[in-house]
């Protein structure tokens, strides 16, 4: 009799917990203790609330030949600087070979490379050609850190679209996944997500005559102002994206889209030097966006990313500027804006582009709640009837163990961080409405079989229960098998079905062999004290 | 006491039964390789986009108005009911895929009034990669059943199983193949909560007739006759189950409204399905690969120090 004391104790304080766990589903208002006690209506995935998902594939191949470009000129202009003679520097983006005049010159190059970058390339000799590649460690750091810093970025911008909630996070090893619940104007988040506009400082070439178009010098590069007139820019960036702080879009004083932008310490020193350097001389401001197409090459569709420049501002230089200053030139009072809010948020370390997007309006959101609610209710409500039909009384505790089921999957879905309901979920509620009672249907068959067999009544309860066990615990097992590789390889919505079924399926083992014996052995002890050698099945 | 009781020779059919399977299984293929599945956006990649209006949607006018601007390629059906349509377009390489729906849906707000209900954009290579984890999850899904049965009963039982639970995966793509339903995500989750199903319907058959071998072990009696008895002594319990989940099914077609429809299509086709080869299949198995009160015996043997 104890160990069923200790039953009866553990079973009313779940009956308790889960009550008072999925009352604030299913009530508008709760008490404040209640509250207190970290009780809150279950999490509703974006199917349910409205809102869209983006999957955002980070282009990473993009930024490892960007840093490999930069690698490899930072390699040239060292070995020119330490006099170090080669014949040949061919770099195709994935592999740079130097062919040295002589022994000594590679070894001189071999001890550069090693001290400047130490790990960062692999070397391999063949006479006296060299050829660099990136280490794999260095790769995988270069986009681990890119990554990363999409994702910051991403979650800066996402943040100045003031949506309540907003999930900004890593998936695999080269996605982001962005969930906006609630928002209205997805052509806006698009855009603000999907941008990868900064700016660049640069000096003009004023030395080169920006028509003779065939001599320009290696240092400088052409460009075309908004008229058209052809500029000569200097390679040498001043100044990037990077550099900023903090941006703010506002007018200046002639009434033209203006952009306020604050720099870093070290950034404020080197446009100070720079800018006092140079006082009197042309500056660019250049607007860079990355653009991500899909092209069809030889057959192959390919992502291809096009880098658009335009300059929005040349200027002379008049004084000295350091930390704060403020660019005009810009189209309109909106990319202003915009620009001002890509810098705040940071730059981009590599292009992005959309693969996957779900998005759920307001109203199918309440659509599908309102549908889920139903289809839970009338199948539920089936399934109650038959049971009374079908097993009388034992339906009546098949019924108490079946609706407790419910209340503990909700009120562990509501406890549980992170976890969401969703339509599926619901699907898988309503599942599991029809499988719970399997279990019991297998207990009540059994007991049925017992007394056919002409034992008395506690002794056939005590049997039914007894021998059906083992297999309720195999079936159930291999339903959780399958359901757990469904959490592990569904995504979204079909992990919200998965994460249901689970909880049901262990929550419907306890409630339909625990409970229900509690209430069979609480009615029949006391019907046999009357004498009573039947029961109702 | 409301009992079923049915004393059914179901093993006498075992043989039609395997021919019937057969065929249908055939079919299924041959459904399969000839006419497909008809893939979601989930699998296909594409862009879906579903709006409703207040009163009948005017969907010839949008068929005309998509033709005009150059969305040839999209199809335009309602969506439950007279007042939702469903657009869908196919990945367009070259155009940019992602902001398609964006400015198709200005466009068409420039001329309709309606509210828009759900975008689905999924690239060419997520659908992809969506196919191959599903294939995976599903094959492993089965791999480990197979040990987890093997390990709980004889190695036979869970060729018995597995080969029951790839009978009905087939017939319900086959389903899907020979109606055209649309192939989606949620359909997928179904077909894996089928496999969870069918299987507890299996071990229930085959714990019976486990027990019941270890219960035989001193009689003489004929294999055949006990799996009978064993199918006799659970089928109650295989029908009720089956009839309370098609009961919560059938109130998620009805009322689940159109986007659970192929999700509880799926679900209902694999609980009837799965009913079926539980019965017939499993135990078929068993008999063809020529189990006999001896092989439990022994394993109970081994079981003892």
């Amino acid at each position: 009799m104890k160990t069923l004391s200790f039953k009866k104790i553990l079973v009313l304080f779940i009956v308790v917990f889960s009550i008072l766990y999925s009352l604030p589903t299913f009530v508008n208002t709760v008490p404040t203790w209640l509250t207190s006690m970290n009780a809150q209506k279950m999490n509703l995935g974006l199917d349910l609330k409205g809102g869209v998902h983006f999957l955002m594939e980070v282009d990473l191949d993009e930024v490892v030949s960007g840093k490999f470009k930069k690698f490899s000129n930072d390699i040239r202009s060292q070995l020119r600087k330490d006099k170090i003679r080669y014949n040949n520097f061919n770099n195709n983006l994935s592999e740079i070979n130097i062919e040295f005049n002589d022994s000594s010159s590679y070894e001189a190059a071999e001890d550069l490379i090693k001290n400047s970058y130490q790990e960062t390339f692999e070397l391999t000799r063949t006479g006296n050609k060299m050829k660099v590649i990136i280490s794999s460690k260095s790769l995988d750091d270069i986009r681990i850190a890119a990554i990363k810093q999409n994702t910051t970025t991403l979650r800066n911008r996402v943040n100045e679209l003031g949506v309540a909630e907003p999930i900004v996070q890593q998936s695999g090893k080269t996605r982001i996944v962005v969930e906006l619940p609630g928002i209205k104007d997805t052509t806006r988040a698009k855009e603000i997500i999907g941008a990868t506009a900064t700016l660049e400082f640069k000096m003009v070439d004023e030395d080169s005559d920006p028509y003779a178009t065939d001599n320009i010098s290696i240092n400088s590069k052409l460009y075309y102002d908004d008229s058209g007139q052809p500029v000569l820019l200097k390679r040498n960036v001043i100044l990037t994206g990077e550099n900023v702080v903090d941006a703010n879009s506002n007018l200046d004083r002639n009434g033209r889209a203006a952009v306020n932008i604050t720099l870093d310490g070290p950034g404020a020193k080197r446009f100070a030097n720079i800018t006092d350097d140079n006082i009197g001389k042309l500056m660019a401001v250049l607007f860079i966006e990355s653009k991500s197409e899909q092209r069809i090459v030889n057959g192959v569709s390919k992502r291809i990313t096009k880098k658009y420049e335009k300059i929005i501002s040349l200027a002379t230089i008049q004084e000295r500027l350091s930390k704060s200053f403020q660019i005009t030139g810009l189209d309109s009072t909106k990319e202003a804006r915009d620009l001002a809010l890509y810098l705040r948020a940071g730059s981009m370390a590599a292009p992005m582009y959309i693969v996957e997007e779900r998005t759920i309006g307001p109203s199918l959101g309440a659509e599908n709640i309102e549908k889920g609610k139903i289809s839970v209710i009338i199948g539920l409500l089936l399934v109650l009837m038959f049971m009374v039909y079908y097993y009388r009384v034992f339906g009546l505790f098949a019924n108490t163990a079946l609706i407790l089921n419910i209340l503990i999957i909700v009120s562990v879905m509501s406890l549980i961080p992170g976890a969401t309901l969703t339509l599926p979920g619901i699907a898988g509620i309503v599942l599991t409405v029809g499988m719970a009672v399997d279990a019991n249907v297998l207990i009540f068959e059994r007991i049925k079989e017992e007394v056919a067999n002409g034992s008395t009544p506690l002794a056939s309860i005590e049997l039914g229960y007894k021998k059906a066990f083992s297999t309720i615990l195999d079936a159930n097992i291999t339903t959780l098998i399958a359901s757990i590789i469904l959490f592990i390889f569904g995504t979204g919505p079909i992990k919200g079905f998965a994460v249901t079924l689970s909880i049901g399926v262990m929550s419907s083992m306890f409630t339909a062999i625990v409970v229900t014996r509690i209430l069979a052995d609480l009615t029949y002890e006391n019907n046999l004290h009357k004498k009573t050698n039947k029961i109702n099945i | 006491m409301r009992t079923i009781n049915i004393n059914f020779d179901f093993m006498k059919w075992h043989k039609n039964a395997i021919y019937v399977s057969s065929l249908l299984i055939f079919l299924s293929l041959f459904s399969l390789f000839t006419k497909g599945l008809n893939y979601g956006v989930d699998f296909k990649g594409g862009t879906i986009i579903e709006i409703g209006f207040q009163k009948d949607a005017p969907i010839e006018d949008i068929r005309g108005f998509l033709k005009e601007n150059n969305y040839a390629k999209s199809s335009v059906q309602y969506f439950g009911s007279n007042k939702d349509i469903l657009i869908r377009i196919p990945n367009i390489i070259t155009a940019d895929e992602a902001t398609l729906s964006n400015t198709l849906v200005a466009d068409l707000n420039n001329n309709y009034d309606f509210s828009l209900k759900r975008v689905e954009y999924v690239g060419a290579q997520v659908g992809e990669e969506l196919r191959d984890q599903g294939i995976m999850a599903a094959l492993i899904a089965l791999f480990l059943i197979m040990i987890y049965i093997a390990l709980r009963f004889e190695y036979r039982f869970s060729v018995g199983a597995i080969l029951a639970l790839l009978h009905d995966v087939f017939l319900i793509i086959g389903i899907f193949s020979i109606t055209q339903i649309e192939f989606n995500l949620s359909v997928f989750a179904a077909i894996l909560a089928v496999i969870g199903y069918s299987l507890n319907d299996t071990i229930v058959v085959f714990d019976r007739i486990r027990e019941n071998f270890k219960s035989a072990v001193l009689e003489n009696v004929d294999t055949t006759m006990i799996m009978n008895e064993s199918i006799n002594q659970t089928l109650s319990r295989t029908l009720i189950t089956s009839l309370t989940t098609l009961l919560v099914l059938i109130s998620l077609i009805i009322f689940g409204g159109e986007i659970l429809f192929g999700f509880a299509f799926a679900l209902i086709a694999g609980v009837i399905v799965g009913t079926y080869s539980s019965v017939y299949i499993a135990s078929s198995t068993l008999l063809l690969m020529n189990i006999s009160v001896k092989d439990v015996v022994i394993e109970i043997d081994d079981d003892k120090p």
